[in-house]
């Protein structure tokens, strides 16, 4: 599996994303808590 | 004092028990893998970055949730849901991948065919139209296969690794696309010619 993406990106720039990309889903992992309902099933909540 | 590499199943693990610097690690370590491969798809930096987004917080989320699999492995499985996200992106749209220019192609050999004339070109893209439609009315295993092999231009090989099923059964996938469509094409009396 790896190797096929390696394959692929042989051709291919090697490119990032954006910082703010990456800030922005660290913030949200941070922003985001999750909790058992009733049913015991996990329900995702945001913290602010 | 050498620094430890740690396993991605470690990181993953850590980060499910509440380290979120292990997430940092994880995507640090594999954003560009899967943004490239995002825009080796998409070919549009923009567009690129907003499924990497996507494809991360689903990640984060499935993680948070608990509902990771941890027999596989973290980076597959980004790749799928990148991948996966990737072809929502071409679906929903309807949209044909962007062209860029090499070596071996030049965009202006397809931009313009001075032979169509205003009637031919209506009928061509009634065509591209028709066939977008007959492709929608197949499985979606089918469906998915054929868009990758004939609009993607991706080899079986990649298909079989991206899909998760072997190469036999995406080469079945083809063939039984390929007749599907035949059937579709004869029962709906479809004329597919300029």
């Amino acid at each position: 599996m790896e190797k096929l993406y390696f394959k692929e990106l042989l051709n291919e720039e090697q490119l990032n994303p954006k910082k703010e990309t990456i800030s922005f889903l660290l913030n949200y992992s941070k922003s985001i808590g999750v909790v058992r309902n009733k049913k015991d099933k996990p329900v995702m909540f945001h913290l602010n | 004092m050498q620094k430890q590499k740690l396993d991605d199943s470690v990181l993953v693990r850590n980060y499910i028990n509440g380290n979120e610097r292990s997430l940092e690690i994880l995507v640090g370590r594999h954003k560009q893998r899967v943004y490239s491969f995002i825009y080796s798809k998409v070919l549009d930096r923009d567009v690129a970055e907003d499924i990497f987004q996507d494809s991360f917080i689903k990640v984060i989320n499935t993680l948070k949730l608990g509902n990771y699999n941890e027999e596989g492995k973290f980076l597959p499985w980004v790749m799928r849901i990148a991948h996966n996200l990737v072809i929502d992106h071409f679906r929903k749209g309807n949209r044909m991948p962007a062209f860029r220019n090499t070596d071996e192609f030049d965009i202006f050999s397809v931009l313009s065919d001075p032979s169509l004339n205003a009637e031919k070109n209506m009928i061509k893209d009634q065509i591209h139209f028709d066939v977008r439609r007959i492709i929608d009315e197949l499985p979606e295993d089918q469906k998915e296969v054929l868009i990758m092999r004939i609009y993607r231009d991706m080899s079986f090989k990649e298909i079989s690794d991206v899909t998760g099923v072997s190469i036999n059964t995406a080469l079945g996938r083809m063939r039984y696309a390929l007749i599907n469509l035949r059937k579709i094409i004869d029962k709906n009396k479809i004329i597919l010619t300029n």
